[in-house]
Formats: C-alpha cells, sequence, structure tokens
C-alpha cells in the first residue's frame, strides 16, 4: 500500500475572524475521486484552494505528493506542478489562442519544446473533443468549450492530482453535459480527482468517496451509496433533501 | 376602430423616422458651414480693411530678438520662421524627454500603489494625491522661482563630487566632449546597433520556435554594449586618444566652464511636467493592472508560473490593453501642457509665438501656425497609438 497523495491534518484557515476550516483531515490515495459538497460558505472551495496554496492554511500540515506545504515558494512551485485546477470561471487567458493557452505552462513551467507541447495539447483537444477549435481565441467559445479547453490546459502539466472548483456551476444546462462527460472520462482514466460539486449524478456515477461539508468541517464521508441511500447525519440528510426535491 | 399601418395609410415624411435623420444631419452640417464662412468671411474682409491681409510672407522677415536656448544656429539676425523653428525643437525637446521620463516615473509609482508594503503604498499613494490636487502651472512656478532659481550663485554652487553643480544658473554637469577619433567611434557605435539588432532578431526567432520568448530587449541591449566597449577599447588604442574625453565643469571666473548644462527654466519645466504628469500615469498604470481579473493571476499560478512569468506573460500583455488609450491622452497632455513654459520663461513654441506676435503684429497667423502645430502632434502621437491598440486588442465574438 503505497503513500495517500494527499495528506490533510487539522487544517484550520481563518478570514480575519472568521474561521473557514475548522480542522479538516483528510487522506487521498492515488487513483480516488472524491466529490466534496455542501451549503455555500460551507468553505468547500477554501478547501481544495488549500491544497494548491491559492489559499494559505494557517494551522495544520498538508502534504501532497510527499511534499509539504509550508512558507517555502520551492516547495509551493513543486507542488503546483503536480496538481492541475479548473475553475468555476474557467480563467482561460484571453489574449492568447487556445492552443498557447494549453502549451504556455509546458512550455514556461516544464521547459518543454514548443513541438512536443503542441503535440500533446492537440492530443488533449481531441480527448475534450474540440480539436478543431485551437486556433481561437477564448472570447470566440462557448462556456462549455472553454471549460473543456480549461480542463485540457490543467491536464497538460501532466498533473498527478486534479482539482475541480464548481465546474459547471457557471454553466448553461445544454454545456454541463459535455464538461461532465470529460470529468467521467479523466476518472475512469485512474486520475485522482478532488471536485466540488453539485451534481449528483456525477458523483453517483465515478466518486469512489463523498465529503459533505458544512461551516467549515468535514460533517459525513463515505461512499455515495451510503450518503444517497443512508446519511448518518442530519444536516447532510437535510441538505439532500433539499438538492434532490426537484 | 382604425390602425396605423403602411398599407391603409402613408406615413407624412415628417414623421418618418429615416427621413427624419437626413433631415437633422443636412440642417446641422449647413448650419455649421455656415457660421465658419460666416467666421472666415468677417475676418478676411476685417484684415483686408485694415490693411494687413492674411499672409504668412512676415516669416521672412528679420526677427531681431534673442532666445535663451536653441538647439539650432539661430540670432537676431535670423528669419521669423527660423525663431519659430527654434521654438518648435524645444518644445520636441522637453516634451519627448518628458513623456520618457513621466513614463518610467509613473510605470514605478503604479506598481508601488499596488504593493503590499504598507510604507510604499502609503508613499505612492500620498504622492499621487498630492501632485493631482495641485494646479500645473502653480507647480511650475513653484519650481521654477522656489526652487531652481532660488539656488546658491555661481561662487557658491552646490558641489555633487566634482560631476555636478547645482546653481541659480543652471545645472553643469560633466559630459563627454568629442575628440578627433570620434568620428570612428560613431562607426562603432551604428556596428553596434547592427549586431544588437541581429541579436534580438535571432532570439525573437528562436522564442518563436521553442514558445519560450528570451528577453531579446535585454539581451539586445547587452550586446550594443558589448560592441560598443570593444570599439572603446580599439578605438583608443589605434588612435592614441579615447573618442569621447570627459569635460568636468570647472569655475571659471563668474561662470563654470566645461561639461555642459541645463538652464533653470528648462530644469523646472522638465521636472514639473514630469512629476505631475507622472502621478496620473501611475494612476492608469494602476487601473490596468487592477482591471485583469484575480482569476487570471490565480489560474497562471496554479499551472506554475511564477510570479515575474505571471506578471509579464498573463498580468501585464491584458493590462497594456487597458493601459495604452488613457496613456495616449497623458501624452497628448503632457505635450500641450509644456506650452506652460512660457511661465518660466523656457523658450518653447508657444513662448516664441508670442514674442513674434509682439514684434511683428500678426497675431492670427502666428497664432494658427502655433495650434497647427501642436495639432499636428497630437494627432501623430494618437494615430500611432490607435495603430497599436488596434494590434493588441483581445479577439472576441
Amino acid at each position: 500500500m503505497s503513500e495517500p497523495v494527499i495528506i490533510c491534518r487539522d487544517v484550520h484557515k481563518w478570514y480575519g475572524q472568521f474561521h473557514a476550516l475548522r480542522g479538516i483531515d483528510l487522506e487521498v490515495d492515488k487513483g480516488e475521486v472524491i466529490v466534496i459538497f455542501g451549503p455555500s460558505g460551507s468553505g468547500k472551495s477554501t478547501f481544495i484552494r488549500t491544497i494548491n496554496r491559492l489559499e494559505e492554511h494557517q494551522q495544520g500540515t498538508i502534504i501532497v505528493n510527499g511534499i509539504e506545504l509550508s512558507h517555502d515558494v520551492r516547495n509551493i512551485a513543486a507542488i503546483r506542478k503536480e496538481v492541475g485546477m479548473v475553475f468555476q470561471q474557467f480563467n482561460l487567458f484571453p489574449h492568447l489562442a487556445v492552443m498557447q493557452n494549453i502549451t504556455l505552462g509546458p512550455i514556461q513551467v516544464r521547459k518543454w519544446k514548443k513541438k512536443k507541447a503542441e503535440e500533446i495539447a492537440m492530443q488533449l483537444l481531441e480527448r475534450v473533443g474540440i480539436p478543431e477549435q485551437a486556433e481561437k481565441y477564448p472570447g470566440q467559445l462557448s462556456g462549455g468549450q472553454q471549460q473543456r479547453v480549461a480542463i485540457a490546459r490543467a491536464l497538460a502539466m501532466q498533473p498527478q492530482i486534479m482539482l475541480f472548483d464548481e465546474p459547471t456551476s457557471a454553466l448553461d444546462p445544454e454545456m454541463i453535459k459535455e464538461v461532465l462527460d470529460v470529468m467521467v472520462e479523466l476518472a475512469e482514466s485512474g486520475m485522482t480527482i478532488l471536485a466540488v460539486t453539485h451534481e449528483m449524478g456525477f458523483a453517483r456515477a465515478v466518486a469512489d468517496r463523498m465529503l459533505f461539508m458544512d461551516a467549515g468541517s468535514i460533517v459525513e464521508s463515505g461512499p455515495p451509496s451510503q450518503i444517497f441511500e443512508n446519511p448518518q447525519e442530519d444536516r447532510t440528510k437535510l441538505f439532500l433533501s433539499q438538492i434532490l426535491q426537484h | 376602430m382604425t390602425t396605423n399601418t403602411s398599407e391603409q395609410q402613408a406615413v407624412p415624411f415628417w414623421r418618418d423616422e429615416r427621413y427624419l435623420q437626413v433631415i437633422i444631419q443636412v440642417v446641422l452640417v449647413g448650419a455649421v458651414v455656415g457660421f465658419i464662412y460666416y467666421l472666415i468671411h468677417n475676418l478676411v474682409t476685417g484684415l483686408e480693411a485694415s490693411g494687413q491681409p492674411l499672409t504668412l510672407s512676415f516669416l521672412k522677415q528679420t526677427a531681431q530678438f534673442d532666445i535663451g536656448e536653441k538647439l539650432i544656429e539661430y540670432s537676431r539676425a535670423s528669419t521669423y520662421a527660423r525663431a519659430f523653428l527654434v521654438g518648435l525643437l524645444n518644445t520636441i525637446k522637453v516634451s519627448f524627454l518628458g513623456i520618457i521620463l513621466a513614463t518610467i516615473l509613473g510605470i514605478i509609482i503604479g506598481v508601488a500603489r499596488l504593493s503590499n508594503n504598507w510604507l510604499i503604498n502609503k508613499l505612492a499613494s500620498i504622492y499621487v494625491e498630492f501632485l493631482r490636487n495641485i494646479p500645473l502651472l502653480v507647480l511650475l512656478v513653484f519650481l521654477a522661482a522656489g526652487v531652481f532659481f532660488k539656488l546658491p550663485k555661481v561662487q557658491h554652487a552646490v558641489a555633487l563630487g566634482k560631476i555636478a553643480f547645482l546653481t541659480n544658473r543652471g545645472v553643469f554637469v560633466a559630459w563627454g566632449e568629442p575628440t578627433a577619433s570620434w568620428p570612428f567611434y560613431v562607426w562603432a557605435l551604428i556596428i553596434a546597433l547592427f549586431v544588437a539588432l541581429v541579436v534580438a532578431v535571432i532570439l525573437i526567432r528562436q522564442g518563436r520556435e521553442t514558445g519560450r520568448m528570451p528577453l531579446y530587449w535585454l539581451w539586445g541591449t547587452v550586446a550594443f554594449l558589448v560592441v560598443a566597449a570593444i570599439g572603446w577599447i580599439v578605438i583608443t588604442l589605434a588612435t592614441p586618444q579615447p573618442p569621447l574625453r570627459l569635460s568636468l565643469p570647472e569655475l571659471a571666473g563668474r561662470n563654470f566652464k566645461g561639461g555642459t548644462s541645463w538652464s533653470p527654466e528648462f530644469m523646472a519645466l522638465l521636472l514639473g511636467l514630469v512629476i505631475y504628469t507622472a502621478a496620473y500615469i501611475a494612476e492608469v498604470v494602476r487601473a490596468g493592472i487592477q482591471s485583469v481579473s484575480k482569476g487570471q493571476r490565480e489560474a497562471a499560478g496554479a499551472l506554475g508560473l511564477s510570479g515575474f512569468q505571471t506578471m509579464r506573460l498573463v498580468v501585464f500583455p491584458q493590462a497594456l490593453r487597458v493601459i495604452v488609450p488613457p496613456l495616449t491622452s497623458q501624452y497628448l497632455n503632457l505635450t500641450k501642457n509644456s506650452s506652460l513654459a512660457i511661465a518660466v520663461g523656457y523658450p518653447d513654441l508657444f513662448a516664441v509665438g508670442g514674442t513674434i506676435i509682439n514684434q511683428s503684429g500678426r497675431a492670427i497667423e502666428a497664432i494658427s501656425l502655433t495650434m497647427m502645430v501642436y495639432l499636428t502632434f497630437s494627432l501623430i502621437t494618437s494615430l500611432f497609438m490607435n495603430w497599436y491598440n488596434q494590434r493588441i486588442r483581445l479577439v472576441e465574438r
């Protein structure tokens, strides 16, 4: 049994007086798919953003891929290389074409040759189903296409772990499916995934574990079967009944 | 019940919006053209009645006045046209240097205003708030009357080592004086420039190939300096003297000799324009950088780009699109504000134009010429900046 790829022990974070994360403990094994859900303001996004240091945690330990996240900038850079991230608002670079968006990281950070980076970028664009958009600019694409480019951009760095921060929340309903299809395919390929999402269909289909967060703590965790059929905590039941009603 | 549809009833043309649009424009154009014609007609007939028809022939007459600072040969015996040119070049000199220095200072202060360092941040804010809230004319008069003309007399000059002396007659600084071998060195500099360009082009080409653009301007500059240094050594060894000899300002009687000098008027005007415009440029730069969303920085960071790479490859190219248009208007403002030179006694285009009007009585012609020149400057700057802005604009659906 190998080391878990992510180890979080007693992680705390405050925004001024507000206690956003109250002692998160979590171990993630290689290839695991974890879905984090919970009411807004419960700290789900904050938590996954601490894993690649977009948010700083003030107490506790986070070890990613054997490297501890500390104030050492070299560690932060090393971890960011191994952790890909997809944002709710896509955050593609509007001044660069799709191809350049995807190759920027590999060329600048991984120091690959342009040719190699472009070949891999093209393979990824085919994987997410939009190879014909390579020369376009983000502003010329639909939301769903932009999010798929964002996924390709994160994958181009060949990360060990992928973080998804509400990847479908800014999309029109008909575009959600195209993004989820890509995510399902990725999960099935053995990628380690942490996803904040309320797409319960996705969770049921591919999640190994689901975490329900509320008020900065993990209230309940377990496989989808347990969470959906037999939740233990009242807060989980209440929340699920609210989002599954319709 | 009746309905107003086109089948039933044609709309009269005075209620038809298509006709109305055209009619309004025709009426407006007619009114403007008529008014301008009236003004010009009035002017021409008035001038003819007073025996002074509009003409530029006075420009060939002798100016008969001195100009304190000149970049070209000029004396009392020169023509008005020549005097005009002297003023024009003085305006170009102060505007050109002003734009470069204000841009550098403005960028530094703009970035400082975004600094996380409390002290730097507050100092930059105070600078901007102070300078934006005093009139430029007051600032210029203060710098001239309160600073540069209040410097000690030549005999008691404030010495900065041996290389610079601050006096009420101007700032005297050490300067390179061309020697007999200087003409050879000019060729060395041209070769150095050529080498620098070649290096930059090779690096750019290589950057396109690898996708990782090197700092080609930096290496180009380094190449230029290296070749220039080699040229210097070779020429110094070949001809027994270096191309430039250091000329130190030295007190000789009642004035300094050697080196070069900048008049108090010029220093006051340049410094005033620079620190004043830099405050505005700082705000433009700050707004531009802030316009790039936090998400962009986060996405770059999540890819593993360093802070410098994020700035250079993601933030700055996007900020530039917001910065360039207002920066253009700051450049135009600086150029136009340089006409306040008259308040500190620097002989710029407008100041010389005023003297020409006094001497020749040709107010309309001289002031029209002056306006034309400023207009031309502004249009050229605008055209260039618009072209640049067009080139870097974002592609959208």
